[in-house]
């Protein structure tokens, strides 16, 4: 009950500066070879600036107040705490060796890691700094994410093909659910009813149920004139009312546009080359993607579902981030 | 536990509690023991077991042309491992628990001994690492007929055609794939005119064989081919002797070489009379794993290897892994661990296995060769990744790499 308040409060703030300002975001991508974070300005469609962050900064997320960034830095073994105004470095985090993805609950207190060399997700205290357990997941965790509700922390493994449904109450992992082989991103729906996880070696997306754990659909791509092999399926954002979900395809250079409800594939976007991950804008009209290989960033108008600008950012655009 | 069955068990229980006969009692009180405790206790423990044998015999250290690349006796074992380690971790939420055995034949050793008695009959899963002719001698064995053999050792296209054998897979590339791949690549850059350099042995004829249907097929043409004899010490009169050996009026683009032991190819390179780069065995390679290689969270890997094994990845550590990881996939997918179900599963459209290397990884149903991506790799960087973009197939882009199936002399189904 808390929480929804606290969401209406925040949508009401967020609803009251999109008015002052139209489309006032801001655009953080992590550049993995740059060592660097690139500040994008989507309404002028302009890099505003690209600042040194640290080595080999991949995952990214904005902390609920907007005030800070948290970058994983990998080649540093640690997640830097930045701020998301002056892009000062305020604090490290003991992220374990080699963090590439992570996840904030909802509170913003906690802090999840996968740790990919060792099979471990690693809980961080924020405010204190400290690790407050390590558990024991499959063969290279990757994808990592926080049901809205907070009852699910979940757990993707590569190569176990396996998606752990750990109770964020006493960080254990309570069910296992094998999923198709490398399975790579997942993200909840906002009600936390449904977990949409991505395979990328299969190409599909699978769509579980939070109540049952089980797979209730897979969903297959077909794009015309590309071989099903180069379909490998990464990031995957749902819009809140569950409408559509917009699935990032890699190498098939493209963003899967699908029917939330039917889970029909509705259209497919042409963006950058080897598509990996996305962030909706706050009002959720826009998407932006970033393209590894093409070295650059799609602006993605939702409302007319059309590309209608990439903005080339620095080399290896890994992670994204938006603050309103 | 069903409740409803607990309950009519309660009852059964009370009941002759009342009767004084002690052998009616005990034998009860088992019987409802038995129902109650052994269900629970024999989930608990049996775990689905899956025994893969390892099988190599050692190796005479080859000549060497550098000391900078010592010799690693045990290519393969350790991917081996690495294998079973991700297996089990899988294992260890899908109740199923992968154990591996390694044979290890001495040089003066039999295989053939081995096989049959300590694997034939104790083995249904068998990675074997031995040379072309071995391999075939073992899976002609009475005793290997209904098992499953898992080739890490050879690249050798006849036993992927006219010599293909029903219970054997490939792990790693053929010849074929690796010379398409560097013919995909040349024509790419539109370096056409090759000069083929063949070494003295077998493997490096066969080598050569690929080299030459590669570019048939690519439209390459080989202006010129020449032997490589050792008639005298490489490695004191090589400076001359290359520029002499390379002396050549034909126009030419690139030198290929076929020297499968490195007996003399990476002499090479700075030492031909015309400059020209060196492709094939040396120079850039086309391989199926290389220490270059960090894309598609190949780094991952490598980094795991690294700590387990010292020493970096090998092709055959590389192909052992993926070995046992298809194995581990086939039992977890298809929950079964009989070799039928598990080979079918294997060869079916279904599996998909990730190799790090960007594309899933299959076996081709014709051949048992697996399906996969090609690095070509220059010593200190990953040049490009074979199949080549442009190079089209209407089914899997990788089999633009060796022999599709319509060209396929594999009939292991007639």
């Amino acid at each position: 009950m808390k929480h929804k308040v606290l969401i209406g409060v925040l949508t009401a703030t967020l609803a009251t500066t999109l008015l002052g300002l139209a489309r006032a975001e801001t655009v953080f991508v992590t550049l993995e070879k740059d060592n660097a974070l690139a500040v994008v300005d989507p309404a002028a469609g302009t890099l505003v600036k690209t600042v040194p962050i640290g080595q080999r900064p991949r995952g990214i997320a904005l902390s609920p107040d907007n005030k800070q960034l948290y970058i994983a830095t990998s080649d540093e073994n640690t997640i830097k705490i930045v701020d998301a105004n002056s892009f000062k470095i305020l604090g490290k985090l003991p992220s374990g060796e080699d963090p590439e993805t992570f996840a904030l609950n909802p509170a913003g207190d906690k802090l999840y890691v996968s740790n990919e060399d060792d099979s471990l997700v690693t809980v961080i205290d924020i405010a204190k700094k400290k690790v407050i357990k390590k558990i024991k997941v499959g063969v290279e965790p990757e994808g990592i994410t926080v049901s809205p509700d907070n009852k699910w922390l979940i757990s993707v493994s590569e190569t176990t093909n396996m998606v752990h449904w750990i109770n964020t109450k006493n960080n254990t992992i309570e069910a296992n659910t094998l999923v198709d082989p490398r399975p790579r991103a997942a993200s909840f729906t906002a009600d936390s009813q449904q977990l949409w996880v991505t395979s990328e070696m299969a190409g599909t997306v699978m769509i579980l149920d939070s109540q049952t754990q089980q797979v209730i659909k897979t969903i297959s791509f077909e794009v015309s004139g590309i071989t099903n092999d180069k379909i490998q399926p990464v990031g995957v954002v749902i819009d809140k009312d569950r409408n559509r979900a917009y699935v990032a395809l890699g190498p098939a250079n493209r963003v899967a546009v699908i029917n939330a409800k039917t889970f029909e594939v509705e259209k497919v976007l042409l963006v950058g080359q080897r598509v990996w991950n996305l962030a909706f804008s706050p009002d959720q009209k826009h998407l932006y993607t970033t393209n590894g290989v093409s070295n650059d960033i799609s602006l993605i108008d939702l409302d007319t579902q059309t590309v209608t600008k990439s903005v080339g950012v620095g080399t290896y655009p890994w992670g994204v981030a938006i603050k309103p | 536990m069903n409740p409803l069955k607990l309950s009519t068990i309660n009852l059964y229980y009370q009941q002759p509690m009342r009767l004084t006969q002690w052998p009616y009692q005990t034998f009860v009180i088992l019987l409802v023991l038995f129902q109650v405790v052994a269900p629970k206790s024999a989930q608990a423990i049996s775990k689905q077991a899956i025994n893969i044998a390892y099988l190599t015999q050692e190796q005479p250290a080859p000549v060497a042309s550098s000391n900078l690349d010592p010799f690693i006796k045990d290519k393969g074992v350790s991917g081996a491992e690495l294998g079973i380690d991700d297996d089990n971790t899988t294992g260890e939420f899908t109740g199923q628990l992968f154990s591996l055995k390694k044979f290890m034949v001495p040089l003066d050793g039999n295989v053939t001994d081995t096989f049959n008695k300590e694997i034939s009959g104790h083995f249904q899963y068998v990675v074997v690492n031995l040379p072309a002719a071995q391999l075939t001698t073992v899976a002609d064995l009475p005793a290997a007929k209904d098992l499953l053999l898992l080739d890490i050792g050879t690249s050798d296209d006849a036993l992927r055609n006219e010599a293909c054998r029903k219970n054997v897979l490939h792990l790693l590339p053929s010849r074929a794939m690796r010379a398409d791949a560097l013919a995909q690549y040349m024509m790419k850059k539109r370096w056409n005119q090759w000069f083929l350099v063949v070494g003295p042995n077998l493997e490096d004829r066969l080598y050569a064989d690929a080299i030459k249907r590669a570019a048939k097929r690519f439209g390459m043409k080989i202006v010129l081919e020449k032997t490589w004899e050792h008639t005298y010490d490489a490695r004191r009169t090589v400076q001359s002797d290359v520029a002499v050996f390379t002396q050549t009026e034909d126009a030419y683009d690139v030198l290929v070489v076929a020297d499968e032991q490195g007996q003399f190819g990476e002499y090479l390179d700075y030492r031909t009379w015309m400059p020209r780069p060196v492709i094939g065995t040396q120079g850039l390679i086309a391989t199926s794993w290389h220490k270059t290689h960090e894309q598609w969270g190949a780094i991952q890997i490598q980094h795991r290897f690294l700590a387990k094994a010292g020493r970096w990845m090998e092709e055959q550590d590389a192909g052992a892994y993926l070995a046992v990881r298809a194995v581990g996939e086939a039992v977890t997918r298809t929950q079964k661990s009989d070799l039928k179900p598990v080979k079918d599963y294997l060869l079916s459209d279904g599996f998909s296995l990730n190799g790090y290397t960007g594309t899933p990884l299959s076996f081709r149903a014709w051949d048992g060769q697996l399906r996969q991506s090609i690095l070509l790799a220059a010593p200190r960087s990953l040049v490009a990744v074979a199949p080549i973009e442009g190079f089209l197939h209407p089914k899997s882009e990788l089999d633009t790499l060796g022999y599709d199936q319509p060209e396929s002399q594999c009939h292991w189904d007639k």
